[in-house]
């Protein structure tokens, strides 16, 4: 059964470039970058094309790149830092919308004494700036919003958010594991003072970041050891991952025109087509301010878990916002910020393209997914035989 | 992704019995499209006043549909008496088990039943005197004691992976643990049962792991079993007992008195000659 692979926001294929770059750094060019010899230093030298491939990607310089291990490193780094290099500012703004590697990080700081804010978003998924304005205090001591929504795609005005928060001397992080490669990001432009990406999200490897920090922000690394990434994270570089990495940032900024027109083109085809073809479905999210590869639609009267496993039998993969999918019992933090009812939230699926995913691949999702809710609402005791939602539940 | 048996599988991809039967003797709706899971159970009875057809419909995730089938499956051919032994853990044992966290739609399947046969025989459609403890879900006082007692839940997350109950806004997480205490204050009616040498000599050891040596520890001291002979056990004190002059008194107080309660009233323990 071929896979048809939906879940690039879950994460996705390594380039098949990535993955020739990254072969040597594996088998005969093992050495460590720290090393005084040739046979180490060469790698070193790699490092610093992959870096300069990553700051090319989002205009920056390449020494404001620290190389991490994942998105939620990254993420978890810049909130530390901003705490440990003012310690006595207590407050930190994020939103209701956030990752858990965000999120879950500013439950556990308000344990230990930290006041947090989650802003509100609206009924399609949008951040309200003069909320934001709201909710700064002088005891604010970083805002940190993501770019682009993981659920949703909905994109957040980060830009315009760090400006508001540099006016009033507070630091503003972004996690753009999302949107990097999706959309432009130019850091020439903007005033962000600290960002996150994740490898894997971007056809990269699994297992490295990157937080970049601006030239000039003050930064306690994460991770304390060796003098690596200029003592701002400790540990014996994931050259190959690094490696890699450079060549998915280069491989980004060419397909980042594709992304925006191909892929837009197939995601577009497969919504329009699902709410067209399923009654009683509707997208999630703003769908104008939205990044061009993701959809989130729910069926009522479904469950999402059902829906995936018989997606699954197809070789369709995607995700689901749940209750049922997570081990929790309410849907998708998410959904419920936006408000979208219990009954439509239980049974969103989230659909993720790629590059690398095709025309015949939307047409065979497209055919398939119809018969998929009309089973499943067949069984439901909230849709009678006339194909309805019975209006007494 | 769920670990589901290949019976979960199998059942949530063929489910047995959907759909409604039309005048049923006993039907019954519960859950809702809120909390994720809801399931309507529909009989009808023979002459002989056994369940001749079971149908359902579900909404909700592979294990409650899986549930459902199950259910409907194990009680065709039941009186209804007999339909009301069925446990939720039947219902799981049935599917080859659940995992922990989807537990819930096992209960799901069993409050359903209970509520059909309470609507065949016309009674109430709450228990008497049944106070909802849940809001979010709608759990009432006298479930979440039941599944307490028959799955001997611990916790409240067990309580929530089981009834659902306190999964939602958590106000409720006192009172289940209120209902936990007070159910394991109960006394237990079961007498102990008899055990093989090999049950005994394991129990010994998991008593003395867990319930002594922790307490010898806290005060220095440690002991290790030398041998088990019947009910002697024969055991050398560690550490600080071992030149402890009050050392007779712990053994008899203390290590034997606890394995005489936990294990069995014959239980004597001796210390090894040194």
């Amino acid at each position: 059964m071929k896979t048809i692979y939906f879940d690039n926001n879950a994460t996705t294929q390594v380039a098949p470039e990535v993955l020739d770059a990254m072969l040597p750094y594996f088998r005969d060019l093992y050495g460590n970058p720290s090393s005084m010899h040739t046979f180490g230093g060469q790698v070193g030298q790699k490092i610093r094309a992959a870096r300069e491939q990553v700051a090319a990607l989002l205009g920056a310089l390449p020494e404001e790149l620290v190389f991490t291990s994942c998105g939620t490193e990254s993420d978890n780094s810049a909130i530390r830092s901003a705490l440990t290099t003012r310690p006595e500012k207590k407050h930190i703004v994020i939103s209701r919308v956030e990752h858990p590697a965000v999120r879950a990080l500013c439950t556990h700081l308000s344990l230990q004494g930290y006041k947090i804010t989650e802003l509100p978003v609206d009924k399609n998924g949008n951040l309200d700036l003069e909320n934001l304005e709201k909710s700064l205090t002088p005891d604010t001591a970083i805002v940190s919003l993501m770019w682009g929504n993981n659920e949703t795609g909905v994109i957040f005005p980060v830009e315009a958010a760090a400006k508001m928060a540099h006016e009033k001397g507070i630091l503003f992080h972004t996690d753009a594991v999302q949107a990097t490669g999706k959309i432009p990001i130019n850091m020439k432009n903007n005033v962000i003072d600290m960002l996150s990406i994740s490898g894997h999200k971007l056809h990269a490897s699994k297992g490295v970041g990157v937080l970049y920090v601006r030239r000039g922000t003050k930064f306690s690394p994460f991770l304390i050891g060796g003098h690596q990434e200029k003592e701002r994270r400790g540990g014996t570089e994931n050259s190959s991952g690094i490696i890699g990495l450079g060549k998915a940032c280069e491989l980004a900024a060419i397909n980042m025109e594709k992304e925006n027109t191909s892929v837009r083109r197939l995601r577009n085809k497969l919504e329009e087509e699902l709410l067209k073809r399923i009654p009683q479905s509707r997208v999630n999210g703003d769908i104008e301010n939205r990044l061009p590869n993701t959809t989130n639609i729910s069926f009522e009267y479904v469950e999402g878990e059902a829906i995936l496993l018989l997606m699954n039998e197809l070789g369709i993969c995607a995700s689901s916002g749940s209750a049922c999918t997570s081990g929790s019992l309410q849907p998708s933090h998410v959904l419920r910020a936006m408000g979208v009812p219990f009954t439509m939230a239980h049974g969103s699926i989230r659909f993720s393209l790629s590059v690398y995913n095709t025309e015949d691949e939307v047409d065979f999702v497209i055919e398939k997914m119809p018969p998929i809710i009309e089973r499943l609402r067949g069984m439901s005791p909230f849709w009678n035989q006339a194909g309805q939602a019975c209006t007494n539940q | 992704m769920w670990e589901y048996t290949e019976k979960v599988k199998e059942h949530f991809l063929n489910p047995r019995n959907v759909g409604e039967i039309e005048n049923p003797d006993g039907v019954a709706e519960v859950g809702s499209l809120a909390c994720g899971d809801a399931l309507k159970l529909t009989f009808k009875l023979d002459e002989n006043k056994r369940i001749k057809d079971a149908k359902f419909k579900t909404f909700g995730c592979a294990s409650a549909i899986a549930s459902s089938s199950a259910l409907t499956e194990i009680i065709k051919g039941m009186t209804v008496d007999e339909a009301l032994k069925v446990s939720n853990k039947d219902i799981a044992q049935y599917l080859g088990g659940l995992p922990d966290e989807k537990m819930h739609c096992s209960v799901l399947g069993k409050q359903a039943l209970e509520k059909a046969v309470e609507n065949y025989r016309g009674a109430p459609a709450m228990e008497a005197g049944a106070k909802i403890i849940c809001e979010c879900f709608g759990v009432t006082d006298k479930e979440i004691e039941r599944a307490i007692r028959e799955n001997n839940l611990a916790t409240v997350e067990d309580v929530t992976n089981y009834t659902k109950a306190g999964g939602g806004c958590g106000g409720c997480h006192d009172a289940i643990q209120q209902i936990i205490d007070r159910v394991k204050a109960e006394p237990k009616a079961e007498t102990k049962p008899r055990l093989t040498n090999i049950q005994k000599i394991r129990l010994i050891e998991e008593t003395i792991d867990k319930e002594i040596r922790p307490s010898l520890k806290h005060d220095g001291g440690d002991l290790e079993i030398i041998d088990i002979i019947g009910n002697r056990v024969i055991v050398a004190l560690r550490g600080a007992c071992s030149t402890c002059k009050a050392s007779e008194i712990t053994l008899k107080d203390f290590v034997e008195h606890r394995l005489k309660e936990l294990v069995s009233p014959d239980i004597t323990v001796e210390e090894a000659s040194k």
